[in-house]
């Protein structure tokens, strides 16, 4: 029982920090904000309450199977993880820190949904900028890239073609 | 009033699961390589959908049975039900023909599960609202992308307008249905789990006659709607479908990845 008094959720959210997006390496679940919730029962049992990005995203299925390897590491054995679809995950829930990771990578992090995403804005282009060379001057290639998640982009200035990671 | 509700949840989830494997016929046979991986990334997000209504079916399934073993699962409502237990509308279902008839088939769905969602999403079971909510804005991506397809090939070029024009003709007898209430929503329309789709059509109507009017397309006027996939009564080209996606079940069963 005292162990379980040692273990904070923060603790749970840094540990949680080393599993990753198998399909963009460079995040975290913890900067993907899929981690809703932590409960700590006892030093063995916890429980995850996560959210699916897309709704058919397969890396889902990798994600939930690498948090129970991370949490079994860490001495949990009775691991519950609970798949909520309410309210639905959006790209604002996307640490700083994890769009910077983004950019650095060399996918442009999503804009903020408000701007570009609602329906009434429905047609409007946005203005995406290019991770390698910031500049705004852009063209949308294909508004699906390698996975569902990102738009397929082309900087006019540098040339080089990026994903753009789509606020959703 | 439970029975409406399984039935409902299922007819939700055939639409998506038979549209969804429609789309992925696609897969590595689009016009071009992008293409290609939208219309699969899109088929990706519907069928995510369809587990997602499967995966509630089959607890509402379990919880009125009552049963300990032999559970019913996303896998087993999918893979293991006849061609009249699927509840799934009859455009879903059609072949995909050319790249225009897949595409205005997905711009008409798209729009019209764009105003469902938005509909259900307030629905009293909460679990269908929350797998709306979620499923909304993957939709609104859908259909702005096939809108804008319908677009691009109703005013391009000779061909793709004569294309198309042939998918509007081909397509509009399988419209009226999606605005046609089964027994199932009437019945779950008294508590407000359900949508009166018949209330949908006009915006609709609106919003398909701004795309077709940039497409230089004409809307069908009079046609008579082919009905009955949402009762069970569909197409042959259904079962097509289903002895393909439900082949390996079949043969070697409870067989897993």
């Amino acid at each position: 029982m005292t162990d379980a008094l040692i273990i904070t959720k923060e603790k749970i959210f840094s540990i949680l920090e080393s599993v990753t997006d198998p399909e963009v390496p460079v995040l975290s679940i913890i900067d993907l904000g899929i981690v809703r919730d932590v409960e700590i029962e006892s030093s063995h049992k916890i429980k995850i309450t996560i959210t699916p990005t897309y709704t058919g995203c397969p890396a889902m299925d990798v994600i939930s199977m690498s948090i129970r390897m991370c949490l079994l590491e860490n001495g949990f054995t009775d691991i519950t993880i609970k798949n909520v679809l309410s309210p639905a995950w959006t790209t604002d829930w996307m640490s700083e820190v994890g769009k910077q990771k983004l950019k650095a990578y060399g996918i442009a992090p999503p804009n903020v949904s408000q701007q570009v995403c609602t329906p009434a804005l429905f047609q409007k282009d946005e203005a995406v900028q290019c991770p390698h060379c910031n500049s705004y001057h852009t063209q949308l290639i294909s508004r699906f890239g390698s996975t569902a998640c990102k738009a397929l982009y082309k900087c006019n200035d540098c040339k080089e073609p990026f994903d753009y990671f789509k606020c959703h | 009033m439970n029975d409406s509700l399984t039935k409902y949840t299922l007819h939700l989830a055939d639409n998506a699961l038979i549209l969804a494997q429609r789309n992925s016929e696609w897969c590595a046979h689009g016009p071009i390589l992008e293409q290609d991986i939208a219309i699969t990334n899109i088929s990706l997000d519907i069928l995510g959908q369809a587990r997602n209504f499967y995966q509630y079916a089959a607890e509402l399934i379990n919880q009125s049975t009552n049963q300990q073993d032999n559970l019913i699962t996303e896998d087993s409502l999918a893979y293991l039900r006849d061609n009249r237990d699927f509840k799934n509308c009859l455009l879903v279902e059609l072949e995909n023909g050319d790249w225009a008839k897949t595409i205005l088939r997905l711009f008409i769905f798209s729009n019209y599960q764009y105003l469902l969602y938005t509909g259900l999403q307030h629905s009293k079971d909460e679990q269908l609202a929350a797998i709306a909510e979620k499923a909304l804005k993957e939709v609104t991506y859908h259909l702005q992308w096939s809108s804008e397809w319908v677009i691009r090939l109703g005013d391009g070029t000779e061909e793709s307008h004569q294309r198309i024009t042939v998918a509007v003709e081909a397509l509009w007898p399988y419209v009226g249905e999606l605005f046609i209430l089964a027994d199932y929503e009437s019945e779950l329309l008294k508590e407000n789990f359900s949508v009166d789709v018949s209330s949908l059509q006009n915006k609709w109507l609106e919003k398909t006659s701004a795309i077709f009017d940039e497409a230089t397309l004409k809307i069908p006027q009079n046609v008579f709607a082919q009905t009955g996939g949402k009762q069970g009564i569909h197409t042959e080209q259904l079962g097509y479908i289903l002895a393909e996606m439900q082949f390996l079940q079949r043969a070697y069963p409870n067989s897993i990845w």
